[in-house]
């Protein structure tokens, strides 16, 4: 008997002949075929993570594996049209003129535009940035040297379908103002859509820059997402970048995303979990050069259905660098999160300046969290703390807000807005700001519905 | 304007109040003593509509309404405002957002023009002279981090705002310097006028003379031992609790019925 996983398994197989037989551009470059191939291979032998496994303990991606997605290359099909009103809805004002649009994994370069981002900034797909030398040099130096796809399935699944991804460079000392969106959207009118975005950012020594990760779909339908993104700050580097996944409930959302973070540089990021059925995201910030600061906030707000897991790792390798880390929760109706940070304080690592919080709110008693904050401290001499709290809106504050005439409902919501407020007050970009003060409201309209 | 008849409450279980009754009647102001622990706080917050506090027996009638029939929001919308003995912190909403949101919501509740935050900011200037607060105090969150004289004050800044019929101010006195005292003093006295009514919760005589009661009442637990006009407080001042809580043992015993006084 064939079990579920290696049926599915032998699909992304079939699907990977398909693309050898019949892939084109970037996918025809010899390297990254090696590249795509070994991946393949490493699929092959590590398979779909197992409740099993540690790191998989509280995240059953069995459903991901019996729905058999495939890739748009492997199907043969074409995504549908995207218009420009859809895609209004998807893209941050402040990133009007300077976004790139994926959909179903594909480049749409009449969607995207660039005019609002000042020269030397590169923003392409991997096939331009192939065809010119600096870059094409870059991404072979990097690409899928930052993330390691030896440990994980859906990495090296990725990794195996690398196609049309996002190179984004950032030269020395430039300076960007303006935000960059990388919208990934799901057209969603295939069933059983699989879409893999890559992303490979370089800023180079003393740039600076903002980046917009997002991911939404113009349908509801169910399909699956898995991203990898790879960062690199050189020295001096400094970047904000903000990750909103915002995908329809019946979807699946697997990412996996690294930063290496150069001498005296700044990674500031912000991950915000609204969307998918099921979401996972690993996160890992390496701080290999002495110096380097970062700033790691989550907000997960979700309902009824929903289950979302992060799985973060901050490393400290070399002395005086900083992390801060702060992630909350928001839960509402059945459903469960899953939060697991490891710190580490490597030997040596002096000086090392660490704290990490997980808090969550629960707004049902139906609501779960597993949240498992870990300190692993090898050096002397370091300044660590972490904690985490799982609690319920507080009942003093509500009688509180209710004794000055607050309806009860609104209450709960400017108290459950309170609670975020600590993660979204620190988001610079306005428009997201924006988005997240209607997420907290529109769960209190649903909830005014239901 | 509040009737309240043999009201009983118990919080976790114990009885509190053990059958009060008051008559406030519009344009009145009453002062509410009595040692610690003798059901102030507790009455103000049964009648505000906290709900970890049962009522057991009898009735309050406000303004002809069954008023613990009422939930919390809409006591405060009919016009009930407690200031809280101590006032809550809330995280992450800011003063003026919290603010604009209760003014709007008794605007709403009486038919009235809703304020936006610019037209609302003009209004909490206006009301904030009142208790001398600072503009500073209103975008930064609900009570947080405020001093416990500020944490006072702010609650005399809401009742401004929202102009309440009946005011219930629990101990807003303490913790208050001698200036600010007068100053918020000031303020109650502004507030009040012959259509709405105070209750002032206090221990100390001073704060009766820049807030003049027309009564005084002592509560000793959980009822009320003692009533007077404003020279009963003066009495207090003089010779304590102690003759007001023996007498009211004495009596309840002949009642038959059992109360433990400390
Ligand atoms: N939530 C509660 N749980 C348990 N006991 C309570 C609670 N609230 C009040 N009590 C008890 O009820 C009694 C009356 O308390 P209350 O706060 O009403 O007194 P008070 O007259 O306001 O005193 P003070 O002058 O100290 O403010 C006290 O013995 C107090 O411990
Ligand atoms: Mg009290």
């Amino acid at each position: 008997m064939i079990s579920e996983a290696t049926k599915s398994q032998g699909s992304y197989q079939n699907a990977f002949q398909t693309l050898q037989a019949n892939g084109a551009g970037p996918q025809r470059v010899p390297w990254i075929e090696r590249l795509r191939e070994s991946a393949m291979e490493r699929f092959e032998q590590l398979g779909f993570p197992a409740v099993q496994e540690e790191e998989w303990k509280y995240t059953n991606v069995a459903q991901i594996v019996r729905a058999g997605f495939l890739p748009l290359t492997a199907t043969g099909e074409v995504s549908a049209a995207v218009g420009e009103q859809q895609l209004a809805a998807f893209t941050y004002p402040e990133a009007r003129a300077s976004q790139l649009v994926f959909v179903d994994g594909l480049l749409r370069s009449e969607l995207s535009s660039l005019t609002g981002l000042p020269e030397g900034i590169k923003a392409v797909d991997f096939a331009t940035a192939l065809a010119s030398d600096p870059f094409s040099e870059l991404l072979r130096e990097y690409l899928g040297r930052i993330v390691d796809y030896g440990d994980n399935g859906f990495t090296a699944l990725n990794t195996a379908f690398i196609g049309s991804g996002a190179l984004v460079v950032i030269p020395k000392g430039l300076a960007v103002e303006t935000p960059l969106q990388l919208l990934f959207l799901s057209s969603s009118t295939k069933a059983n859509l699989a879409a893999f975005p890559r992303v490979l950012v370089i800023a180079e020594e003393n740039s600076s820059a903002t980046i917009i990760e997002s991911y939404n779909s113009v349908g509801a339908d169910s399909y699956f997402t898995n991203a990898v993104v790879e960062i690199v700050l050189k020295d001096g580097a400094r970047l904000e970048h903000y990750r909103v996944q915002d995908e329809s409930t019946e979807s699946f959302h697997i990412a996996n995303t690294r930063a290496d973070l150069g001498r005296n540089s700044s990674y500031e990021t912000t991950s915000i979990n609204l969307g998918a059925k099921l979401s996972r995201h690993d996160l890992s910030v390496v701080m290999d050069h002495e110096g380097a600061e970062c700033r790691v906030d989550g907000l997960y707000i979700i309902g009824e259905g929903q289950h979302t897991d992060t799985h973060s790792v901050i490393d400290h390798k070399q002395p005086h660098c900083t992390s801060h880390q702060l992630y909350k929760g928001i839960l509402d109706g059945k459903s469960r999160a899953v939060f697991n940070g490891k710190v580490f304080v490597r030997h040596g690592a002096l000086g090392t300046d660490a704290n990490q919080t997980n808090k969550n709110l629960l707004l049902s008693n139906e609501a779960h969290v597993d949240t498992k904050p870990q300190l692993e401290i090898f050096a002397d001499d370091v300044k660590c703390a972490h904690g985490a709290a799982i609690g319920q809106l507080d009942e003093d504050e509500l009688f509180y807000l209710e004794s000055r005439g607050i309806h009860s409902d609104l209450a709960r919501n400017l108290l459950t807005y309170g609670f975020a407020e600590e993660v979204i007050v620190r988001i610079k970009v306005e428009s997201i700001k924006t988005q997240l003060d209607e997420a907290v409201l529109n769960r209190l309209h649903a909830r005014l519905e239901a | 304007m509040l009737e309240i008849r043999n009201l009983h409450a118990s919080v976790a279980g114990n009885e509190i109040l053990r059958g009060i009754n008051l008559v406030i009647n519009k344009g009145e102001m009453h002062a509410i003593m009595g040692p610690n622990g003798s059901g102030k706080s507790t009455l103000a917050k049964v009648l505000a509509g906290h709900p970890a506090y049962e009522v057991t027996q009898g009735e309050v009638i406000y303004e002809g309404k069954n008023l613990l029939e009422m939930p919390t929001d809409e006591r405060a919308r009919a016009g009930i405002f407690m200031a809280f003995q101590y006032p809550i912190e809330v995280p992450g909403v800011s003063n003026a957002q919290f603010l604009r949101l209760a003014y709007n919501e008794r605007q709403k509740h009486r038919g009235e023009e809703e304020l936006d935050p610019l037209e609302f900011k003009d209004l909490l200037k206006e009301r904030a002279k009142l208790v001398q607060m600072d503009a500073s105090f209103m975008s930064r969150s609900v009570n947080e981090g405020f001093s416990g004289g500020e944490k006072k004050r702010n609650e005399i800044l809401q009742m401004a705002v929202l102009e309440p019929r009946l005011a219930i101010l629990d101990e807003t006195d303490s913790g208050l310097d001698i200036d600010a005292l007068r100053i918020v003093a000031d303020g109650v006295n502004k507030l009040h006028t012959a259509e709405n009514a105070t209750i002032v919760v206090t221990h100390y005589q001073r704060l009766l003379n820049y807030i003049v009661p027309d009564f005084v009442h002592v509560l000793a637990a959980g009822r009320i031992a003692r009533e007077g006009g404003k020279e009963l407080a003066l009495e207090l001042e003089e010779k304590g609790y102690d003759w007001i809580t023996k007498a009211s043992t004495a009596n309840a015993s002949t009642n038959g019925t059992s109360i433990a006084v400390g």
